[in-house]
């Protein structure tokens, strides 16, 4: 029986030798790989839509010339154009404030009541529905919102169908039935993106130490104002984090108000159907930013909030 | 004490609020499974009119419908192996040492999550197209993959973090060097951090649609089956099946990532 002398100089030895004296060089041999596939796939691409959005498509040949200008962001602004952008904020706006109307109690519960094997349950009766397929879910709706579906059916079987029949009155809002509605397009994009919004409000939450609350009603403050002054600016950091999730991805979803909704479009849709059937890729692009500044504005505000603690 | 027990109990209105929020998370998921079984073919009618298992041997019999799974899972196996490489990766270096550069490490991994995914889909489409790239089922790997790294990375962080420092001293001191460190200390330390990420990596690339409708050019994964069915409704039925087994099959993973990390305190999944 041969003993391996302990300290072999072997080439596996002495390179992680060489990585022990210089972490330099280890750390930079790991970050190579995802720094060139990020780098070069993800950014190299998001260069390449940039540059897009600075060609313009001449009018008359349907040919992209490829001619830095600005033409291309200024036909942003004619009112076609820009209705659809301020359609899409408002909708990602009204959707984030129902996220976090609707979230709050459920993280609220989990993180101050739910305990032992009820805080798990919790936690995957949030999970299941945040994770389970985003088109699975918007098939759902289309199931309930169809003017043969189950809202249908519970509404006359309630007596209550002149309410539906009013909300689907309202103009712009309304439409024939709930699934080619705003109502409809609302209901859906809060369905599928407020899960994003309760782990972090929950988790914002859990750090809110219960002293603080009893500190508040041993004060005098009435459950009101315990809420109002203590539990809501503590929380907020966690809700502004949420938001960064409902606001972005309602931008730019192009699939929901695609299935579920009136024929109005939103940036999402827009960016698809200029790339695609109209080919014009520069107006695509410039369209495609738009998302990108507000969110980064929005990341911006979010930073200054305390968000990133939060998430 | 008294504090304590005032903890336990829940405002009524309280109860009622998260239990309507959670009723409204799930109980359309449920429904789907329920439209899986009815006898109506022409519309969505409730309730069903009548039950029925015959539209599960119909499915069954679908070369299109195994067709695009087949490659729905060509592709996630794919991704989830380059994601769990990276996110790795970038996940040692990052928790390993403080360095220049390191928040911004950090941001351009999350950054294809954070920004919508049309902007991700039609980057990479621009970028196809300027280099002559043909559609593949590559181009879809190169997608997913780059969206798939965050999550392997965030589990993987979590795990790192937790791992102490001076374990990896003492498996130096007792005279491994750097790749049996690696092999006996630190992959079994983070074994199930990976494998959660790798799971839900699968789940998150499995279900992705809207960046895949940018690079896929004509090859149908299941998410783009089903899209086609959702704006054009053909087959109603054979959807309906589609989309059960679709929750089935995006639940297991999710359950097991959470099942393997649920001792600690990074569950995994909080940020998809």
């Amino acid at each position: 029986m041969t003993a391996r002398p302990l300290l072999a100089a072997g080439p596996l030895e002495r390179l992680s030798d060489l990585f022990w004296r210089r972490p330099p060089v280890l750390l930079t041999l790991l970050l190579i790989p995802p720094l060139l596939w990020l780098g070069i796939i993800y950014i190299g691409s998001l260069f390449a839509l940039l540059a897009q959005s600075f060609f313009s498509i001449d009018e008359f040949s349907g040919l992209i010339q490829y001619e830095l200008t600005l033409k291309t962001y200024g036909e942003l602004l004619r009112p076609s154009n820009f209705d659809i952008i301020v359609r899409t904020v408002v909708m990602a706006a009204c959707v984030t404030l129902a996220s976090a109307v609707l979230s709050f109690p459920i993280a609220y519960y989990a993180a101050r009541y739910a305990r032992g094997r009820w805080k798990a349950l919790f936690y995957l009766a949030v999970m299941l529905p945040l994770w389970s397929s985003y088109l699975v879910k918007i098939y759902a709706w289309k199931m309930i919102l169809a003017k043969e579906g189950i809202v249908s059916w519970v509404v006359e079987g309630l007596g209550l169908g002149f309410i539906l029949d009013a909300l689907l009155g309202i103009p712009v809002l309304g439409g024939t039935s709930l699934s080619v509605s705003y109502i409809g397009t609302f209901i859906v994009f809060v369905y599928v993106w407020s899960p994003f919004m309760i782990l972090p409000t929950q988790a914002a939450l859990e750090r809110v130490p219960g002293s603080l609350l009893e500190a508040s009603g041993d004060l005098g403050a009435g459950r009101g104002q315990t809420f109002r002054h203590v539990i809501l600016p503590l929380a907020l950091p966690g809700i502004v984090a949420g938001s960064i999730f409902t606001f972005s991805l309602t931008l730019g979803d192009y699939i929901i108000p695609q299935v579920i909704g009136s024929s109005r479009l939103f940036i999402g849709q827009a960016v698809y159907a200029y790339q695609g059937t109209a080919g014009n890729i520069p107006l695509a692009a410039a369209f495609a930013v738009v998302p990108i500044v507000i969110m980064m504005l929005y990341l911006w505000v979010a930073k200054k909030q305390g968000a990133f603690d939060a998430l | 004490m008294r504090s304590s027990q005032r903890r336990e109990r829940a405002p009524l209105a309280l109860k009622l609020a998260a239990g309507a929020g959670l009723a409204f998370l799930h109980l359309p998921i449920l429904l789907i499974f329920l439209y899986a079984f009815t006898t109506e073919e022409k519309s969505y009618v409730f309730p069903p009119p009548g039950l029925t298992t015959k539209w599960f041997a119909v499915t069954l019999g679908r070369p299109d419908v195994w067709e695009a799974m087949g490659l729905s899972l060509r592709v996630a196996a794919l991704s989830t192996v380059i994601a769990l490489i990276l996110g790795t990766l970038c996940a040692a270096a990052v928790s390993r040492s403080r360095f220049f550069g390191r928040e911004a490490i950090s941001l351009l991994v999350i950054l294809p999550i954070a920004l919508p995914g049309i902007i991700t889909g039609i980057s990479l489409r621009s970028a196809f197209s300027i280099m002559d790239i043909p559609f593949s089922t590559f181009t879809i790997v190169l997608g997913h993959a780059t969206f798939c790294v965050v999550v392997v990375y965030n589990n993987a962080v979590a795990r790192f973090r937790r791992t102490s420092a001076s374990l990896l001293e003492a498996s130096a001191d007792l005279g491994a060097n750097g790749f049996q460190t690696f092999r006996f200390v630190i992959l079994p330390n983070i074994g199930t951090a990976l494998l959660a990420g790798g799971m839900l990596a699968f789940a998150l690339s499995f279900d992705e649609v809207i960046v895949t409708t940018f690079t896929a050019g004509q090859q149908q994964t299941l998410p783009i089956w089903m899209l086609e069915e959702l704006v054009r409704p053909r087959q109603r039925p054979v959807t309906n099946v589609v989309a059960m087994f679709v929750v089935l099959i995006t639940f297991l993973p999710i359950l097991g990532a959470y099942y393997l990390t649920r001792s600690g305190e990074e569950t995994a999944g909080g940020g998809k």
